[in-house]
């Protein structure tokens, strides 16, 4: 039983690095965002199996607040934005797929390596989530920072905050509290971007970051 | 010694006789997908039956290569797939290639079909070769990391060793299998000429790549190609069967009921495998050339992924 | 025995007077290469005795050289396999040129260093001390440039020979301050006294680099590698065929008798210097090959692919020696030794075709030729050959050698380092990369060179070889399938070799049934070459007789279908570059900044469309061109030294006295 539940508990892990690859590799805004909710999804199911395995109830409650706003809440909320303001559907990445993909290994690896060194004498179960929980947080990182459509950049910040949600029920003992402040405070910075949003697109009839830096004045 | 001989007959047999059914029935399954009736479950036996009966029409600048390459790359795929355990593992000759030697044989005969694309001089056969070459160039190696990564995982790279361990006990869920997985069902799509990579159905060359390739093909010669591209097919759904659905794949000595047994389960698989693929291909559009090299990109990051962290961590 | 060896080698140099002397005479090519290839066929059976027998090293010391060191020459394993290596290339390319030769039209440029040329590679096999073997391979460098501009009225080969001379300087002297290194403050230079007296760890690495720059140099490791596809092309195709395929063999003998002989117990992380250039190499030489136009520098970048090949097998090598795991280091450097061997065969094998296609039609340029699979039947097929071998394809031999690496890398798990754990995945990736985009590169050479309509009036003139070029050809492709049918023979001969360098050796192979080859164990890998081909031949058989006798076997000749769009000029096939360009949009826009641009006319312009595509060696670009620009500013400051006037040069030697004088009263 104990290997199963282990494996389990890797499998979702190891899925949710899988589905913020394919964020990576999505090219279209509404694909995107399902690719997002499906993470989301994934995030749940992975919080409800700790929840289980480490007969922590109050676990349950993070997995059916993640899965009520990450997976239908938000991606409802940000199709309507995109579909409001008309965005280019397209997200153009600043660098190839397969050049960030690359990357997105590379970062895989090095937390792998960085946690099960630094974690060496912790429980084999939390190290490896929490080695899986660290590459979903850089994985993130990445997304935001290569791509040039605010849509996508918010993506990935919300992707990143799925791997801290991650790492923190993986290290056993996460109290509610946190978790409603957590998805509080998301919410929060959620509806600022929005409305932020809005006024941007109003103003100057796109989203497209690299497009802001031209009327700053500061293209390189 | 009589026995295993006659073994490994019975599955190169076996794999010629399945080949075009399977096929037929994906085609039959596309087709009610969509509502068609389709073409009849063994039209592809007679489709070959009759290219067989043709005569072969031969290009003016056609060399003895042109007419050499259909027997070669049909032999070469037939003896890939009879290396690959169906209904029963640890066939006589298994020990002679492993996985990495099916792929390579496999190679060989993509190396040739792609010169003979080049052989008449034309420019649709260049079309085929040099975009067939390009998707090899990052298929072949995501391919040889799923088999690092699962022979890690098995530790053996022969076929029939890792089949055992894939159906034993000692396998567990893990991830790196499960990334392998993914990768495998990728790199098979994009090897076979499926959906979303190239399309099977029509002939259109302009954005085809196997058959760009053989435009120049006619009659017996024809038929032998477009057997091979059906026993590779066969030979990749065969080899996603006995790594990730080991069940019922009877041992070597086995008696005349497990035999049975794992034929009529390899069947089964390869009819839920044909299914699972019809599906897929309706519900999925074919990607702009250049996408491919996205897609299959994937798949070698997903296998390297897979690989490493196999090298990381004992577990994963 | 080394007496022998040394008389072969004297006998060598000997001929190069008689070259000269008979430069301008018919007959002259005949005797110089006929009596280089009963030399080295000599040397060659000479230690093929030596390495399958098993006899013991033999040593001898001659009066030449500095005074007080004497030369040293010996004998062992590991000279013995070059010596083989060195001597199979040397006497198939003497064949060859009993053929190639006759078409030379500056004899007096080449015959006499030819034969020197193979005393100088021999020569450094068989030194035994560091002065004999620095002497021996500037030689080797100095004959082998005397070579590369021996038509020096074309401006290309004088710069080729040019850069040649500069890296070749480079790589002797980054081995003469290895050496010396290695001879320490007592100055002893013989490698027994190296030996016995094994560096610290520190001097250890500063000699691991200065082996791996000028070794490496040689061999043709990125980024050392710019000289190569320069040099290789522009000499002969005789001489090309030795430089590529024996020359970076050599290389490789001096990197591996430094790092596995000399320097005593390798650290951990040496394997990952070794590695990630090996890898680095592999993956760039392959890809710079897919955008080359001339067939011999496609032949020479992929001679750099393969020599990372070998070193990223070494590197694997060297992490499982320094972690004392003996057999699956014996396996890494099985493969390494093996694939030294197939190399030399395939590659002479390949530039032998391309100096047969050159001689036939005069030009090397991919897209001026096409078609002469018709003309050059027997050509065709032995370039084939090699192109199927050096793909790494079952059943020949370049198959074999990569299994075995593969089967390495799936050993390596067992080395405890991270750094390692995460660079031996990244270079099988590199490996498997590099062996399809080889195959790629190689569909291009055989299929645009001898496929489809000939696409230039020198193509379409073309004619078959003389019957020397053909056999030295169908030697080496014989040799290709044996070595690739019946590798076990191969592998057990280098045991003692593997056994010398690493301390294990594989199991038996000759015993294994079947005459498979079997690494570890049956269950976990195994490969029988001569039942893979046979089943092929056999199913082939059966195949193409079941179908002629029961379905039908007649054929017609037509024109070309073409989907119906028959074009008649040969300028609407598949040129190189087109069939090059899925691969270098995908690969080259990220390594080589390949960029494709096309400008049309406005309409009703007759001006033809262009395609301008644009690939930059960036290495080039941002190591060599400003080092180069460095120095060239440091000399123009410098040289305003030379117009200093008399007053400025006293003071000069005025400033130096007192200097001097400051010295020697400060001094305690």
């Amino acid at each position: 039983m104990q290997g199963i539940a282990f494996d389990i508990a890797h499998m979702l892990a190891g899925s949710l690095v899988l589905v913020s690859f394919m964020q990576l590799y999505q090219r279209r805004l509404l694909a995107l965002l399902n690719v997002f909710a499906l993470h989301a999804v994934v995030l749940s199911a992975s919080v409800a199996w700790q929840a289980y395995i480490q007969d922590a109830p109050h676990l349950y409650i993070t997995a059916v607040i993640a899965l009520a706003f990450k997976a239908i809440v938000i991606p409802v909320a940000l199709r309507r934005i995109v579909v409001k303001l008309g965005i280019h559907r397209e997200i153009e990445n600043v660098f190839g797929t397969g050049l960030v993909m690359l990357f997105g290994i590379g970062l895989v690896a090095l937390s792998m390596v960085v946690m099960l060194r630094v974690t060496a004498e912790a429980d084999p179960l939390a190290r490896e989530d929490l080695a899986f929980a660290l590459s979903v947080v850089l994985l993130g990182l990445l997304m935001m920072v290569t791509r040039r459509n605010a849509i996508g950049q918010v993506i990935g910040f919300m992707a990143m905050e799925n791997g801290l949600v991650l790492a923190a029920t993986g290290a056993k003992g996460m109290p509610l509290v946190v978790e409603i402040s957590i998805a509080f405070s998301v919410l929060i910075a959620f509806i600022v971007i929005g409305i932020f949003l809005f006024r941007i697109r109003e103003r100057f009839d796109t989203v497209d970051m690299q497009a802001m830096d031209r009327f700053r004045g500061e293209r390189r | 010694m009589m026995r295993e001989f006659a073994f490994q007959g019975a599955q190169m047999l076996l794999v010629l006789l399945l080949a075009p059914l399977l096929t037929g029935f994906v085609r039959k399954v596309k087709a009610r997908l969509l509502r068609r009736q389709g073409p009849p479950l063994l039209q592809p036996y007679r489709d070959l039956a009759r290219l067989l009966r043709k005569d072969v029409v031969l290009s003016d600048d056609a060399s003895w290569l042109f007419r050499v390459i259909p027997y070669f790359v049909f032999a070469a795929t037939w003896v890939a797939v009879s290396l690959v355990p169906t209904f029963r593992s640890g066939l006589m000759f298994s020990w002679t290639a492993d996985l990495i030697a099916i792929i390579a044989v496999l190679g060989s005969a993509r190396f040739f079909q792609a010169l003979a694309g080049l052989d008449a001089g034309t420019s649709f056969g260049g079309i085929g070769s040099s975009r067939e070459v390009m998707i090899a160039s990052l298929a072949e190696p995501a391919m040889l990391m799923i088999v690092f990564a699962i022979a890690l995982i098995a530790g053996a790279t022969q076929l029939s060793t890792m089949s055992a361990f894939m159906n034993s006990d000692e396998v567990g869920l893990r991830v790196s299998l499960g990334f392998c997985l993914i990768a495998l069902i990728m790199v098979a799509i994009a090897e076979n000429g499926r959906i979303p990579v190239d399309n099977p159905a029509t002939h259109l060359e302009l954005t085809m790549v196997h058959e760009a390739m053989v435009l120049e093909y006619s009659g017996r010669h024809l038929a032998l190609i477009e057997l091979a591209a059906m026993l590779k097919l066969l030979l990749y759904v065969s080899l996603i069967a006995c790594l990730f659905a080991p069940w019922g794949i009877s041992p070597s000595g086995a008696g005349a009921t497990q035999l049975a047994a794992g034929v009529a389960s390899y069947i089964a698989k390869l009819a839920v495998l044909g299914a699972a693929l019809a599906a897929f291909e309706t519900v999925i559009a074919k990607m702009r050339v250049f996408r491919v090299p996205e897609f299959i990109g994937a798949a070698l990051m997903l296998a390297l992924l897979a690989t490493l962290l196999r090298f990381v961590s004992g577990s994963l | 025995m080394v007496v022998y060896a040394l008389c072969g080698v004297a006998a060598l140099v000997a001929l190069a007077p008689v070259g000269m002397a008979l430069r301008a005479s018919p007959r002259g090519t005949g005797v110089v290469y006929g009596a280089s290839l009963i030399v080295t066929l000599m040397l060659l059976v000479m230690s093929l005795d030596i390495l399958l027998t098993g006899a013991g090293a033999s040593a001898t010391t001659l009066p030449f050289g500095l005074p007080w060191i004497g030369a040293h020459f010996r004998i062992d394993t590991l000279a013995a396999f070059f010596l083989v290596v060195i001597n199979l290339g040397g006497a198939a390319a003497s064949l060859f040129a009993l053929g190639y030769g006759r078409h030379e039209d500056a004899p007096q440029r080449v015959l006499p260093f030819y034969p020197v040329y193979l005393a100088g590679m021999n020569m450094v096999v068989l030194a035994a001390d560091a002065f004999t073997f620095l002497v021996a391979w500037e030689f080797m460098s100095l004959t082998s440039w005397a070579l590369v501009i021996a038509h020096h009225r074309t401006a290309e080969n004088l710069r080729a020979g040019y850069v040649y001379l500069l890296m070749a300087g480079f790589g002797t002297l980054t081995l003469l301050l290895a050496f010396g290194l290695l001879a320490g403050a007592e100055g002893h230079y013989t490698f027994d006294a190296i030996r016995a007296a094994p560096p610290s760890a520190g001097v250890a690495a500063l000699v691991l680099i200065l082996a791996i720059a000028g070794a490496g140099s040689k061999a043709g490791l990125v980024p050392l590698h710019v000289w190569l596809p320069l040099a290789h092309p522009a000499a002969p195709s005789h001489v090309s065929a030795l430089m590529s395929a024996v020359m970076t063999k050599v290389a490789v003998y001096g990197f591996i008798r430094i790092v596995f002989d000399l320097l005593g117990t390798p650290a951990w992380w040496w394997s990952l210097v070794v590695l990630g250039i090996g890898g680095a190499t592999c993956v760039m030489g392959v890809l710079y090959a897919l955008m080359q136009r001339d067939l011999k520098r496609v032949l020479a970048y992929s001679t750099i692919e393969n020599i990372g090949i070998v070193f990223a097998a070494l590197g694997l090598a060297l992490a499982f020696k320094a972690e004392q795991l003996p057999l699956p280091a014996a396996l890494a450097m099985t493969a390494a030794l093996f694939h030294v061997f197939n190399h030399s065969l395939f590659k002479s094998l390949l530039f032998f075709g391309a100096g047969a296609v050159l001689s036939a039609t005069g030009t090397r340029d991919m897209d001026r030729l096409g078609g002469l699979i018709h003309r050059m039947p027997q050509t065709a097929f032995a370039f084939l050959a090699g192109c199927v071998a050096i793909s790494a394809l079952p059943p020949l031999n370049g198959f074999v050698s990569e299994w075995l690496a593969f089967q390495a890398i799936l050993l390596s798990p067992q080395l405890p380092f991270w750094s390692l754990k995460l660079m031996v995945p990244a270079v099988g990736a590199l490996l498997a990369l590099s062996a399809a985009l080889a195959a790629a590169c190689f569909v291009r050479a055989f299929g645009i060179t001898f496929l489809g309509r000939p696409r230039s009036d020198a193509a379409t003139l073309a004619h078959e070889t003389d019957t020397h070029s053909l056999a030295a050809m169908y030697v080496l492709t014989a040799l290709c399938l044996i070595a690739g049918v019946l590798p076990g023979f191969f592998i057990d001969a280098l045991a003692p070799v593997v056994q010398a360098l690493t301390g294990g050796r594989m199991p038996v192979q000759t015993g294994v049934a079947w005459l498979s080859i079997v690494p570890v164990a049956e269950s976990r890998s195994s490969y029988n070459g001569l039942l893979v081909f046979a089943f092929i031949a056999l199913s082939g058989a059966i195949a193409a007789l079941a179908i002629h006798r029961l379905a039908s076997d007649r054929v017609r000749r037509a024109p070309t279908w073409d989907c119906g769009y028959p074009d008649a000029s040969t300028g609407t096939q598949y040129s190189a570059s087109s069939f090059a360009q899925p691969i270098r949009r995908v690969f080259g826009t990220l390594v080589f900044g390949a960029r494709e641009t096309g400008s049309m006319p406005p309409p009703g312009s007759t001006a033809p469309a262009r395609l301008t595509v644009v690939v930059r060696d960036l290495i080039w670009d941002w190591l060599y061109a400003p080092v180069a620009a460095g120095i060239a500013f440091a000399s123009d400051r410098v040289n305003t030294m030379q117009f200093l006037t008399i007053r400025s040069y006293l003071s000069l030697v005025f400033g130096a006295l007192v200097l001097l004088l400051l010295v020697l009263a400060i001094w305690p």
